[in-house]
Formats: C-alpha cells, sequence, structure tokens
C-alpha cells in the first residue's frame, strides 16, 4: 500500500471532479487543491484519473512477470 | 558526478571501443537531471544535443492539435533520443518528457561529429542505431495497420513487463492508449478482457502477467 496515485498540485484546478468520483473518499480538496487524505482507502480504480479535466492526477501501473517478480 | 566509463560502454554508439577511446570520449559527456513531468525537448525545434538515458524513464510523443497524444517510445536507461535532429540537424520530430525522475548523460551536436570523425566505428554504430529505430517504427505501423486493440495491450504488456526491479516504467492506461494507438476506455476493456481470460491479474498498483505463454498467443509473439 506504499504506493500512492500522483498528483501534480500545479495543475489541479480545483473543480474537484475527482473527490466527487472517489466513492471509498480517499481524495479531499484543500485550499481548493486536490490532496490524497485517506491513502489507504484508495483502491487504484483509476476514475479520479480518468475525470481529471487537467491531468493533475495519474494511477501508473507496474508490469511484472508472475513468479519473476520480487 | 563524472559519467561512468561502464556506462559508456555498454551504450550501443560506443559497443566494441576499447577504454583509452571511451576515456576520450567521456570528457564530451554531461550529466542532466530532471523530474517527473519536465520537458526534455519540443516537436518542431531545433536541438543540438543527444541525450542517453542513463536512470529513469522518457517518453517520446507527438500531441495532435486537438491534445491526443502519441507515444512513439518509452526511452530506458542505456537508450538515447534526439538521435535524429541531431545527426541531421532538423529540428525535433518528437517531444521528449521525463515519467519520473531522470539522470541523462548528454553530448553536443558538435562533440559528437568530432568523435565520429575520430573514430568511425562509431559511425557504424550510428548507423546500427538508426536501422533499429527504422525497425520499431515499421513495427509500430505493422501494429496499428493488423493487430486488434488486445493484442496490442498484451504485446505492449509483454515488451515492458519489468524484468530488472524498478527500471520498468510505471504506466498509466492514458499511456498505455497513447503508445498503442487507442483510447484509454479500450485499454481498460483489453485489460478486463486478459484478466477475465486469466492472462493478467490486475492488483491494486500491479498488473502481473500471470500466463506468458497465453499471453504471446494473444500477441501473436512467438
Amino acid at each position: 500500500m506504499n504506493e500512492k496515485p500522483v498528483i501534480d498540485q500545479e495543475k489541479c484546478q480545483g473543480c474537484g471532479l475527482c473527490v466527487d468520483i472517489c466513492t471509498p473518499g480517499a481524495l479531499g480538496l484543500v485550499d481548493n487543491v486536490v490532496e490524497l487524505q485517506a491513502p489507504d482507502k484508495c483502491g487504484w480504480c483509476t476514475l479520479c484519473e480518468l475525470v481529471c479535466p487537467y491531468g493533475a492526477i495519474s494511477c501508473p501501473f507496474e508490469i511484472v512477470i508472475e513468479n519473476e517478480c520480487s | 558526478m563524472a559519467v561512468q566509463l561502464e556506462f559508456l560502454k555498454d551504450l550501443p554508439y560506443f559497443a566494441g571501443l576499447d577504454e583509452a577511446a571511451l576515456g576520450s570520449i567521456r570528457r564530451y559527456v554531461f550529466e542532466k537531471k530532471a523530474e517527473r513531468g519536465e520537458t526534455l525537448a519540443f516537436e518542431g525545434e531545433p536541438s543540438d544535443v543527444l541525450f542517453f538515458v542513463s536512470s529513469g524513464v522518457v517518453k517520446a510523443f507527438k500531441t495532435s492539435a486537438d491534445g491526443k497524444e502519441q507515444i512513439f517510445r518509452i526511452v530506458r536507461p542505456g537508450e538515447s533520443f534526439n538521435d535524429v535532429p541531431v545527426l541531421s540537424g532538423g529540428v525535433n520530430l518528437v517531444s521528449a518528457e521525463a515519467m519520473g525522475p531522470v539522470v541523462l548523460n548528454g553530448i553536443k551536436k558538435k562533440d559528437l561529429e568530432i568523435i565520429v570523425r575520430e573514430r568511425p566505428p562509431v559511425a557504424l554504430n550510428v548507423i546500427q542505431v538508426l536501422s533499429r529505430r527504422v525497425q520499431e517504427l515499421v513495427t509500430l505501423v505493422e501494429d496499428f495497420s493488423f493487430r486488434h486493440v488486445t493484442s496490442r495491450v498484451a504485446k505492449m504488456l509483454l515488451e515492458y513487463a519489468d524484468r530488472k526491479a524498478g527500471e520498468g516504467p510505471r504506466l498509466t492506461q492514458q499511456e498505455m492508449a497513447a503508445m498503442i494507438g487507442t483510447a484509454r476506455e479500450m485499454v481498460g476493456r483489453s485489460l478486463k478482457n486478459l484478466e477475465t481470460a486469466g492472462t493478467i491479474r490486475m492488483e491494486r498498483n500491479r498488473i502481473v502477467i500471470a500466463d506468458q505463454q497465453a499471453l504471446k498467443e494473444m500477441a501473436g509473439v512467438t
């Protein structure tokens, strides 16, 4: 659970779409900028990345081969 | 930090050169660091530095007038970018952006020309690098023309599976879509199809290739 969605706060325009779509409530707005407030609630559904019109959130995947991954 | 001879020795540009030659080339090489999201080259602008990725990952891409992105290459450690504008003297054909913190080693165009004149085997190496680049582009066109999306996703997963811990790129579904010339939604659908077929498993931020052979068959590679 160390991995977190990558948030570029400079790109965030505070529209709140990601907060609205995040049903587990992992994201919140502070001073009109998105923040990951409850990382343990994030299920990596990537919907926040999908709805962000400004490309401020990304949820990258590591690709591994079973049995070769540590 | 001084550029390591070991790093230069493993670069395709300088393959086969002895330590003395690499030592003299090293003085032309400088280090540059960049953070995630930093633009390293702009499409349409002239470029006079050839870059080798020392650590991290860089994407080479084009953006359409309506903002759609097509990723041409993911440049990994030991690989180069900006080759074509530096060698042709023209402008950048694509833009380049750091996908995370990166360390680059650069050589200026005028210094590369000195190296090539002084050491003709480097010229042969350059031809090989450019030939491989042509092969990659032909493969890209072939994939777009003849493979359906799920097959392209399967091929991309096999290509970018992280064999050396931490060296592979971490890709968003948007970036995957931009690499294989499709929409993000199609990538999501294809990943679900592959998961249903049992070839991959989605684990939070990891895509685990569970059945490599089946994925290869889906990708049409042997």
